[in-house]
């Protein structure tokens, strides 16, 4: 049993439908902590010892976020700023983390092939989110391939309800260890698990 | 003399009106001012006043009584205690060496040795009044030589009391006949007892003056405070000063000497700052009504009759003077500009002289010759004094080089200086002191609850009792060093009263305040205000961001709308005040306040931008990507 701990970032919510029946899934998964930090910390006043706690409690930590600006919220950022403390996360001392997964969640406005060599993006999302691989890397975690949903404006409903049921599939398969690394590893994104 | 007490008044008042300006603008200094006045209206020149001058006189000493009241107050035992090495060895130095020097040469020219004793310990004393008025007046007191000047005079006060006690000793050749040599020139309580009776009521009466300032007075002035009638503090604050003059006279010790202790004991209570303001005034008139006084003094024809005499003695002994604490400054590594200020400062002969005259004339040390004599000698270095450190200024520290610029060292022994003035301690102002001295910035706080105070204090808070809108109690909590003001009274009118206080004497301020509502708040608009707080607004909103997050809202939203909402509010304010000034109209009835707030909601309806928070949601984008226009 792994325990998992969502680290969700999403300054409107109320306005996605995306996320919405992604956290909504989430919630019937056992073991998983849904850390919504735009509720709770919405004057960017961040409790970092309660954080802390927090992260050495899971096995698992996922960063759920849209993809703005190819990067993630402000308040996320801030998060990662104040919480991952020199001494603690990282560091010759720093060894809190180590070894604990991550990955990062991410809702992207652009279709797939939007983020090509020839698309509008130029860049993969993978080419674009080395910075929180890094920042893994530098905290002693296994860094994850992410688990991505592209083209939101134009997805149905029950396109969305695909992407949430394998989203499920995931963090179950997750918190039971139904997964070695090397399968995930191997694949582009931690979708790629469930198709075909 | 005939004339009336209104008419003398009259004279007084009026010469110090027309000259202390005068002198002021010539450079001269307020004493000089007031010593020319009474030059003039005095028998030599005018002749306005005549021998009443010195019972004028002996009556204005009280202002160096209260003088020292006050500079007794400024200082705090434990700062008392820092200082009592220059106290005890400038001062100790000082009085025995011009004493001893002075007194040799009094011997040479022929005086007999008794009086040589005499004449050399009245000569070691300088004038409080004259160096502590001109030392506040330039800036310079918390300079070194200002506090060594201030160390060289306490310790003379002291001295004095030890001074009086020997004088009746000297009395070997009574020359005016059956004087009782254990008899002082004036009946007071304790003079029939034995000496060790008398040495045990002195201890007493000291020991009384500390328990008073520490324990009676507080309370009593808690209470007068709390009937808020300031006229009765201003009493109570009178009578604890003459009380104590009264009590010292009658135990044969300096007056000032004992309302400087009081005012030591009371340095540290919650009414210290409106002590000071309440006293100030008092201590202003007196001290001038005593430098006219002895401007008025000054004989003459005494004067014109034996010049050279004259001329020589005031010379020769401001000249032993002046060397004397030269060296003393040497001794104690003043700088040579900071040792000119000290030396020349200190080297007249003091106010203390006339009283130790007199006493000597009748226990008949002196003839009268003598003390005519010497008296005129003490008004002449008096009334010079101010013109030789006018001309130390202008002459002497150019040349020396590095001239202290007053006020210029970082010294907190004497005033309040903290950057923030916290005027009112009540349910606003008590939070916003917590968390500024929370975050290690200090404040100095007055309040006018004289309970509220004493129980602040009682935690250790710096708080003072006291009305912050009046300009004397600002100037002593520090406002012209201070860097921000907040202004939270409880009362509306009493906080416009304190921004126009504040705006007019010390401009440098930041002014905060807080309004208690719309109206109080267009009021302080109309002053010219820039940060102004009404006092619910941040509370309403924050109780109506929490509504909308039990409705489900999501908290950040709730925020952001929230700021957005005080953002409009507050342009709000500004619109309806700018037209409320053009209509000159003010509103005042409840109807009239009911109509604005109607416009106020109307404005708030029709604001369709503040319901809309879609910086993360852009329909436009959306609208693009599903026409295929944007990829």
């Amino acid at each position: 049993m792994k325990k998992i701990l969502i680290v969700f970032a999403h300054p409107s919510f109320e306005l996605s439908r995306v996320h919405k029946q992604l956290i909504s899934v989430a919630n019937q998964v056992k073991n998983v902590t849904i850390n919504d930090i735009y509720q709770k910390y919405f004057d960017y006043d961040i409790d970092i010892e309660h954080e802390k706690k927090l992260l050495e409690q899971n096995d698992i930590i996922i960063w759920q976020h849209p993809f703005y600006w190819y990067s993630c919220p402000p308040l996320m950022k801030e998060w990662i700023d104040l919480v991952l403390e020199h001494g603690w996360a990282y560091g010759n001392q720093g060894r809190s983390l180590e070894g604990k997964w991550l990955f990062n969640t991410i809702s992207s406005g652009g279709s797939f092939d939007a983020y090509t060599k020839e698309g509008l993006n130029k860049y993969s999302i993978r080419e674009l989110i080395p910075p929180f691989e890094q920042t893994a890397r530098l905290c002693r975690m296994t860094y994850l391939p992410p688990f991505i949903v592209h083209g939101t404006h134009k997805l149905e409903n029950n396109e969305i309800k695909e992407y949430a049921d394998n989203y499920k599939l995931l963090l179950d398969g997750l918190t039971n260890e139904k997964f070695s690394l090397n399968d995930l590893n191997n694949k582009y994104y931690l979708n790629d698990l469930f198709s075909n | 003399m005939e004339n009336s007490f209104f008419f003398q008044a009259f004279i007084y008042l009026l010469s110090a009106v027309v000259m202390v300006p005068i002198a002021k603008k010539l450079g001269l200094g307020s004493v000089l001012g007031y010593l020319l006045a009474g030059i003039i209206i005095g028998p030599s020149l005018l002749g306005f006043i005549g021998q009443e001058g010195e019972d004028i006189m002996h009556f204005a000493e009280f202002g160096v009584v209260m003088m020292l009241f006050l500079i007794g107050l400024e200082l705090e035992p434990e700062l008392l205690w820092k200082l009592r090495k220059s106290i005890l060895g400038m001062g100790g130095l000082q009085v025995i060496l011009t004493a001893l020097i002075t007194g040799i040469a009094a011997f040479i020219i022929g005086l007999q040795w008794n009086q040589s004793v005499a004449i050399g310990l009245i000569l070691a004393m300088s004038s409080t009044a004259i160096v502590m008025q001109t030392l506040n007046e330039k800036g310079l007191f918390k300079t070194d030589s200002g506090q060594s000047s201030f160390s060289v005079l306490l310790f003379q006060d002291i001295a004095v009391i030890p001074i009086l006690a020997l004088m009746p000793l000297l009395v070997i050749s009574k020359i005016t006949g059956s004087v009782d040599s254990n008899q002082h020139h004036s009946e007071t309580l304790v003079s029939t007892l034995p000496g060790w009776l008398q040495t045990i009521a002195v201890l007493g009466a000291v020991a009384f003056v500390i328990f008073l300032g520490r324990l009676i007075a507080p309370p009593i002035f808690r209470a007068i405070a709390k009937t808020r009638l300031r006229e009765l503090f201003t009493a109570t604050a009178l009578l604890l000063v003459i009380g104590i003059t009264v009590l010292m006279t009658q135990v044969g010790l300096s007056p000032a000497l004992g309302t400087f202790l009081a005012g030591v004991v009371l340095a540290n209570s919650e009414y210290r700052h409106e002590l000071e303001s309440d006293i100030e005034p008092f201590k202003g008139l007196l001290l001038g009504l005593f430098f006219i006084a002895v401007g008025a003094s000054i004989d003459f024809n005494l004067i014109s009759n034996s010049p050279l005499t004259i001329v020589s003695l005031v010379l020769g002994i401001m000249a032993i003077k002046l060397l004397v604490l030269f060296i003393i400054g040497k001794l104690f590594k003043m700088s040579l500009d900071q040792n000119f200020l000290f030396s020349i400062g200190l080297c007249q002969i003091g106010e203390f002289a006339f009283v130790l005259l007199s006493f000597t004339s009748q226990e008949g040390i002196f003839d009268d010759q003598i003390t005519k004599t010497m008296m005129a000698v003490v008004a002449i270095t008096m009334g010079i004094t101010p013109l030789l450190m006018l001309i130390n200024e202008k002459f002497i520290l150019t040349r020396v080089g590095t001239t202290e610029k007053p006020d210029e060292k970082e010294d907190d022994k004497f005033e309040e200086k903290n950057p923030v003035i916290i005027a009112g301690f009540g349910r606003f102002g008590n939070i916003i002191g917590r968390f500024l001295n929370a975050n290690g910035i200090k404040t100095t706080v007055l309040d006018i609850d004289s309970d509220r105070v004493e129980l602040l204090r009682k935690m250790g808070i710096k708080v003072y009792y006291g009305d912050a809108s009046r300009y004397d109690l600002l100037k002593s909590a520090g406002a012209e060093s201070a860097k921000v003001i907040i202004v939270c009274l409880d009362s509306a009118e009493k906080n416009l009263e304190i921004v126009d206080t504040v705006k007019k004497h010390y401009p440098h301020l930041h002014i905060l305040v807080r309004a208690h509502d719309r109206f109080d708040a267009y009021d302080l608009l109309d002053a010219g205000m820039l940060h102004i707080y009404r006092e619910t607004l941040d509370t309403s909103m924050r109780t109506a961001v929490d509504a909308m997050k039990l409705l489900g809202f999501r908290a950040f939203k709730a925020d952001r709308l929230a700021r957005k909402f005080l953002k409009h509010d507050d342009k709000i304010l500004k619109d309806l005040a700018s037209v409320r000034n053009d209509n000159n109209k003010y509103i005042d009835t409840v109807r009239e306040r009911n109509n604005e707030m109607e416009e106020i909601i109307k404005a708030d309806i029709h604001n369709k931008d503040l319901r809309q928070d879609d910086s993360w949601d852009a329909e436009t984008l959306r609208e693009e990507v599903r026409n295929n226009k944007f990829n």
